[in-house]
């Protein structure tokens, strides 16, 4: 994956849950924002990491990095597609 | 508004879905369906809608509950025998979901009462058991400009359709007028099949989420009936009548009223 310029909007912290309510903190998050804003998803590793970035491109949405935090926790960037 | 993590993972299964997500699962907390009848088919279909986190749910019923209606009646259980039915149908409501706010309306449902138990609603489901009252829901519903869901069973059967204003046919274009009394048989003569209520309710229930989501096609403009011994559904194309007599061209039903009802229908 290249690595893209990009800004993030909007962060949510999904580490507190697991799934699939890791996916639906995600997806709640992406519905308040608007077409081509970038979220960071912050997923402890495992199982959320596996599940939520197949997710949110089922949404449509575009996957833009996965970041690891080096904690046992990764960003997932993510930009919104449609409104 | 902003959902707790407890809201996240109760609805979770909703949001997930394209159809509801959040925008879904907020119109569905804002909405406010009128459940009239706490029996057979009221019974699932205010358990779904309470558990589905409709915000307001009213439930109307005079009677009490008796054992022989538990047999179908899955929102009471057997300690609530004697117990007011829209009573007993709250307390399985928030005990499912203590989110929501249930109303309670401990009669019966008629001419001089249907317009203002109506009124607060988005969308009403006729769970009742007798035509008058089929008829008057239909006719006020019409009337107030109110998209309901009718449904019917006795024995291995079924039905069901959807009203919504402007769109296709109401009870009455299809059915006119009620069956003479005592001309048919009432579950209670005619018995009926205790899951028949779960079925049909349930359909119930799926039509006023999907009417409140804006997602999917309504039964407007269909009669949908079930037999159960062939396993049979049947969705039956039926138009809107112009001579109607509450919802047609020249309506001359202005105001609801009360049909006699069977002797034995209100004791």
């Amino acid at each position: 994956m290249a690595d893209l310029p990009y800004t993030i909007d909007a962060e949510v912290d999904a580490t507190d849950v697991v799934c699939p309510v890791t996916f639906v903190k995600a997806k709640v998050a992406l519905e308040e924002l608007d077409d081509g804003q970038i979220l960071a998803v912050r997923l402890n590793d495992g199982e959320p990491v596996q599940n939520v970035p197949r997710s949110v491109k089922d949404e449509g949405h575009q996957v833009l990095k996965l970041v690891d935090n080096g904690d046992g926790t990764y960003n997932l960037i993510v930009r919104k597609v449609g409104d | 508004m902003a959902f707790t993590n407890e809201q996240l993972e109760r609805y979770s299964r909703h949001i997930i879905l394209k159809e509801v997500g959040v925008k879904g699962q907020k119109k569905l907390m804002e909405a406010k369906v009128l459940i009239i009848g706490a029996g057979g088919l009221g019974a699932p279909a205010a358990l779904y809608l309470a558990a589905a986190g409709v915000g307001t749910i009213g439930i109307a019923d005079a009677d009490t509950v008796d054992i022989s209606n538990l047999q179908r009646q899955v929102i009471h259980s057997t300690p609530d025998v004697g117990k007011s039915k829209v009573e007993s149908a709250k307390e399985s409501m928030l005990a499912i979901n203590p989110e929501i706010t249930v109303n309670t309306y401990r009669k019966f449902v008629l001419a001089k009462n249907v317009m203002e138990l109506i009124a607060d609603y988005d969308f009403i489901i006729d769970g009742t058991d007798n035509f008058p009252a089929k008829f008057l829901i239909n006719d006020a519903c019409v009337l107030a400009g109110k998209p309901f869901s009718h449904a019917g069973i006795i024995r291995f059967k079924g039905q069901l359709m959807t009203y919504v204003p402007g769109e296709g046919p109401c009870y009455r274009c299809v059915f006119k007028e009620p069956p003479p009394p005592d001309a048919v048989p009432t579950c209670r003569e005619a018995g009926v099949i205790g899951a028949m209520g779960g079925v049909i309710g349930s359909l119930q229930a799926m039509e006023a989420v999907k009417y409140i989501i804006g997602k999917g096609k309504l039964l407007t403009g269909s009669l949908m009936t079930y037999d159960a011994l062939t396993m049979e559904f049947r969705k039956i194309k039926l138009p809107h009548r112009h001579d109607c007599a509450v919802c047609g061209d020249h309506a001359t039903i202005t105001e609801p009223f009360d049909y006699e009802q069977a002797a034995c229908e209100l004791n």
